[in-house]
């Protein structure tokens, strides 16, 4: 068992926070990897890309937002609770280089995700211009995280209720203007990844994002992670899980994201049920 | 020698022992395993139609050689335990073997009984050995030499890991498996299906290595988790890879990442280990389809189309470009399939996929073909005829026409020699790979082959394992 050692709430309870032991996984991660976690025995294999590491406390980070019956079940496990199975580190590390100017985007949990790799691009001595969003204030997560992460932090929100009312495609389009960027780190959810490159695209700067496609193995056994990229089929778990944003397929992969809606309400309804609720 | 005629008349007499099964109707709606198991009297009764031969064929073609004469005459003489110990001096896995060996191509292929009617059922015979063993407990297991102080790695925990573990634990080692997935078994577990292959066997296999000693790590993802070389920084003197081929093959023709497409791998995952077939009492689904075509015709095959029936499916078709000739399946699952209600296609390929607005599958256009000179494989070559374009309604496609080496851990390897297809290099009699200390058998050798195969390597691996880590390199 993976124990856990510390959880939190965020985002009024939509995003979870666990810390979780796994020692040989901290020892061996670096940005932009991901684990695999099962709960328990009848549990499914969810994907989830690391936001912290801790080598010397031999524990590993994970934000999550609860959107169905794994990550409802998530929700449930406390503190010395732990998940069965946790499998990593998997993908391939963030390709961390100086360049310059950066800019890094996120938007829901892909802010969690965007952290280690915004502090990395940091620390090797690139100006980070960091900008993060959410619907609305409070869905906000990891501001202050974001803050002494980057060189300078920008915050949209979509009511207006904190910072630039508006989307951060607006945001980094007024810092691409300002000329000098070399490269766009986008992470989030896949209408925005979309978004950003069809900007980006028509500037002179590399994008690099982090895809979250639906997975079994990680390990490139199976294929369901399969995503198209400059129009070749890549395995997400080995060949990525980030990939040059600007040859993405993102219409595909919402398309198969959404290959077990269905089934994903009957399996909620069906856990709801289990718990009486 | 009057006598030893009527004898052997007396023997023809009997007639191949049949092995009872659910009703194909039944069965194509349910998990449970299709042969039932056969009688004691059964067993004992088929064990008389061996004629105990002098030069017995069917020992040769045995991969491993077992010493299937002398088990046979155990068999009819009723001594079950003694059956066991005689099949466990060459293979630790009968109970797997007798179920998913492709006999009428080894031992009951070549078998004198055959030539002129049906062979002794030796697949039968041996499961038959195992199960009762699995029930009664009644053997000795075999005795373990004192520690060595050695330690090894082995690496998967398919046919071919399991093997070198076994082996090498009976022989004072210390041996740790990992394994990338959450359960043990390989192909085993994720691939054949339950129906097939009860799951049960195969962990209680696990079991036994456990209590025998050996250590199982599962989720080590070796060349993520932990590298070779890691491995022998901390203390392991031997290295055997045994993590199977394990990159499916796609066809790369239009529409193939529509919902709806699966590789085999990620289809019988999803229901096997994952439990897919008892959603939503377990979380993982899969696609249900009603009009199911699956392409290839192998073992792979054939399973993902009978489970494609299990999980409801109103037409389920195997669409194959060779004929039926050349169809590389099992005998006895091709009968299964086609009892079941499997309708075979062949001389077809697709050519592409189409699909919906929501991206999911709706149907499949293929091509007729023709039969040509024969190719690298020795199997005549199918070649497409012209304008002979046809479509297909269909709303799931599993392809199962092979596997690849996955590079995963041959790429995170130094020194490790690979072949042009990316398979590791290794000296057939022992496994012995390119870099020191290190070992590799199974698929990841040969390419997807059987479980005998594997097991076979494994065996031999072992063998020079323990050679090296008594006499050195
Ligand atoms: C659906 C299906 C049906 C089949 N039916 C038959 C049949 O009826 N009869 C028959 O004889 N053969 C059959 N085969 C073939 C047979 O199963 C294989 O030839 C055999 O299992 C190969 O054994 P192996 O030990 O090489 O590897 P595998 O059984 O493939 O096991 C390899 C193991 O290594 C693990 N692994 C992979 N990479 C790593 C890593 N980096 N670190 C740690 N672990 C790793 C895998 O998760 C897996 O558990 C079938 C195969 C399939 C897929
Ligand atoms: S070849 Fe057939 S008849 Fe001869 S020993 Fe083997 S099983 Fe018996
Ligand atoms: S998750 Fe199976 S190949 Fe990527």
């Amino acid at each position: 068992m993976f124990k856990i050692i510390r959880r939190e709430e965020m985002a009024e309870g939509t995003v979870i926070l666990n810390e979780i032991e796994a020692p040989l996984i901290a020892k061996k991660a670096r940005p932009g990897q991901f684990v695999i976690l099962k709960a328990n025995e009848t549990g499914e294999r969810i994907p989830l890309t690391m936001a912290e590491t801790d080598p010397e406390k031999g524990t590993i980070t994970i934000i999550y937002m609860v959107v169905g019956k794994s990550t409802a079940l998530f929700r449930d496990l406390k503190v010395d609770d732990g998940y069965q199975d946790v499998i990593g580190p998997l993908g391939k590390a963030t390709h961390l280089e100086k360049v310059g100017k950066v800019i890094c985007v996120g938007g829901g949990t892909g802010v969690a995700v965007l952290h280690p790799i915004t502090r990395a691009l940091k620390e090797i001595g690139n100006d980070v211009t960091c900008i993060i969003g959410a619907r609305t204030k409070d869905l906000l997560i990891l501001e202050e995280q974001m803050k002494a992460a980057s060189n300078d932090l920008r915050i949209c929100t979509d009511d207006g209720s904190y910072g630039h009312h508006g989307f951060v495609t607006q945001v980094m389009q007024e810092v691409l203007d300002q000329g000098g960027v070399k490269l766009v780190v986008a992470i989030g959810p896949v209408p925005m990844m979309k978004a950003v490159s069809n900007i980006t695209k028509g500037y002179d700067v590399e994008l690099q994002v982090s895809l979250n496609p639906i997975m079994i193995d990680g390990t490139g056994m199976c294929g369901g992670c399969r995503v198209t990229v400059g129009g070749k089929t890549k395995f997400a778990c080995v060949d990525g899980p980030e990939f040059d944003g600007h040859k993405v397929n993102f219409d595909e992969l919402m398309l198969r994201l959404g290959s077990y809606l269905d089934d994903e309400k009957e399996s909620h309804d069906h856990y709801c049920r289990v718990r009486g609720e | 020698m009057a006598e030893t005629a009527a004898k052997k008349a007396k023997k023809e007499k009997i007639p191949r022992q049949a092995m009872p099964e659910q009703e194909p109707k039944v069965r194509a709606r349910n998990f449970e395993e299709v042969p039932t198991g056969q009688s004691a009297e059964a067993a004992m009764q088929e064990a008389a139609r061996c004629l105990q031969c002098k030069k017995p064929a069917c020992v040769a073609g045995c991969p491993v050689e077992i010493n299937i004469p002398a088990f046979i005459q155990q068999v009819k003489d009723g001594d079950f335990t003694a059956a066991i110990t005689t099949i466990w001096e060459t293979n630790a896995l009968p109970a797997v073997c007798g179920r998913v060996c492709p006999q009428e191509l080894q031992c009951e292929g070549v078998c004198i009984v055959g030539k002129k009617g049906d062979p002794v059922a030796i697949g039968n015979l041996e499961r038959f050995v195992a199960d009762y063993e699995r029930k009664h407990r009644e053997a000795k297991p075999p005795e373990k030499s004192e520690p060595t102080g050695k330690k090894v790695a082995v690496v998967g925990s398919g046919p071919s890991g399991l093997t070198v573990a076994g082996d090498l634990v009976l022989k004072g080692h210390e041996v740790t498996i990992f394994e990338a997935f959450h359960k043990p078994g390989g192909v085993l577990v994720y691939g054949i299906p339950e129906f097939r292959l009860p799951k049960e066997i195969v962990f209680s296999e696990v079991a036994g290595l456990e209590k025998l000693g050996a250590k199982l790590e599962c989720n080590a993802v070796v060349g993520r988790s932990v590298t070779i070389e890691e491995l022998f920084e901390e203390g392991y003197d031997a290295v055997f890879i045994g993590v199977g081929a394990g990159l499916p093959r796609f066809l790369n023709v239009p529409g193939e990442n529509l919902i709806g497409v699966f590789s085999a791998n990620e289809y019988l995952t999803r229901s096997n280990l994952m439990k897919a077939y008892l959603f939503p009492e377990y979380d993982t689904p899969v696609i249900q389809g009603k009009n199911v075509v699956t392409l290839g015709a192998g073992n792979v095959a054939m399973d993902s189309a009978r489970t494609a029936l299990r999980l409801g499916a109103d037409t389920s078709r195997i669409v194959y470009r060779r004929s039926r000739d050349e169809v590389p399946a099992r005998g006895a699952e091709v009968h299964h399939a086609e009892e079941e209600g499997v309708d075979f296609h062949f001389l077809t390929a697709p050519t592409k996929f189409f699909g919906d607005e929501k991206g999911r599958i709706t149907g499949m256009e293929g091509l007729k073909m023709e039969l040509g000179e024969p190719d690298a494989s020795g199997r005549r070559r199918p070649i497409p005829i012209e304008g002979s374009e046809f479509e297909l309604e269909c709303d799931l496609v599993i392809i199962a026409v092979g596997a690849n080496a996955n590079p995963l851990l041959t790429q995170s390897t130094e020194g490790l020699k690979l072949n042009k297809w990316g398979y590791i290099v290794a000296d057939e009699a022992t496994g012995k790979t390119s870099k020191k200390a290190v070992w590799a058998g199974g698929d990841i050798v040969t390419g997807s082959a059987t479980v005998i195969l594997a097991m076979g390597a494994g065996r031999d691996a072992a063998n020079s394992i323990h050679d090296y880590l008594t006499w050195g390199w």
